[in-house]
């Protein structure tokens, strides 16, 4: 993955430069919505299998799904996110995509 | 009846199904293939048959069918000229990858002694699955319960509904089997995560 480094600005504070930095190089995320099919554990497995993710963040992003419709599991490049998107189909979970805001 | 799937020895999963409960996942699986199938991903009008070959391009918009809506969820919900593009091009692969999953559960258990007719009283089949077996029926399962809850209408926390309906409905028959899947879904998941 590449990223465009950042422009030089003046002296700007550290977490406004990691703003910043995040936002031209992760500008869409992935959404996984809830379904009332999918098991919890196996929400779980996906996200640990598919993304490398610990189990503790796994299950962290898996109840995000189940108690607030949704979860925001990635962030990268659209091509990245077009990726990730038909992964999660693949495992027939119920993706999105967006333009981060 | 089977107890699912058990850890197998150097990763993946095992599992005993009886005769007639093998029967019912092969059953299962080849009616998800017909579905994938039947409505024909790409619609090619064309008679040239050079044509034919070099139309590479695949459905824009969503399946009527809604399992097939289920099983290709629309990837950008607010962006429809992006999200035909993006059917365009992964929707093909994705039915292919489905239906070569459900083929793959097929086989497994045909390899594994399933008869083409079940006969037989007291036939036990059993299967071992690697890692990336395990996967595969894993994912062909996820199909199999989305098609079953789409078809019943299941929704969130409707449990007792579905538990509560006559013997005699023939939805509770297809909602018990969609818990049984569900069951071994559940069995396999934690053989894989131990």
């Amino acid at each position: 993955m590449s990223a465009p480094s950042p422009i030089e600005v003046e002296e700007p504070q550290a977490d406004e430069l990691t703003d910043h930095v995040t936002a031209l190089d992760k500008p869409w995320v992935t959404l996984v919505w809830n379904d009332p099919v999918n098991l919890m554990s196996y929400v779980s497995f996906v996200f640990q299998t598919h993304f490398g993710y610990s189990r503790k963040k796994a299950e962290k992003l898996m109840l995000e799904v189940h108690n607030d419709g949704k979860s925001a599991v990635s962030t990268g490049s659209r091509e990245e996110m077009e990726r990730d998107v038909q992964a999660m189909h693949e495992y027939g979970l119920w993706a999105t995509m967006e333009k981060q805001t | 009846m089977s107890d699912g799937f058990q850890r197998r020895r150097g990763g993946g999963a095992v599992a005993t199904f009886t005769g007639f409960e093998a029967d019912l996942v092969r059953s299962l699986a080849s009616q998800l293939v017909e579905l994938l199938r039947n409505e024909v991903a790409a619609p090619n009008l064309s008679d040239d048959p050079l044509e034919q070959l070099l139309d590479f391009s695949g459905p824009t918009t969503a399946p009527e069918d809604p399992v097939l809506a289920r099983l290709f969820p629309t990837a950008y919900p607010d962006d429809e000229e992006a999200a035909g593009e993006f059917r365009r091009f992964t929707e093909g692969g994705l039915r292919d990858h489905k239906a070569a999953a459900a083929v793959a559960v097929i086989d497994t258990l045909e390899e594994a002694g399933l008869p083409a007719e079940l006969g037989e009283d007291g036939l036990m089949v059993d299967v071992e699955l690697d890692r990336g077996g395990a996967v595969t029926w894993m994912k062909s399962f996820t199909d199999i319960r989305l098609a079953l809850a789409t078809r019943l209408g299941v929704e969130e926390g409707d449990e007792d509904y579905w538990l509560g309906l006559p013997d005699e409905d023939p939805r509770a028959h297809v909602f018990d089997i969609y818990q049984w899947v569900g069951y071994l879904q559940e069995t396999l998941v934690d053989a894989l995560s131990r």
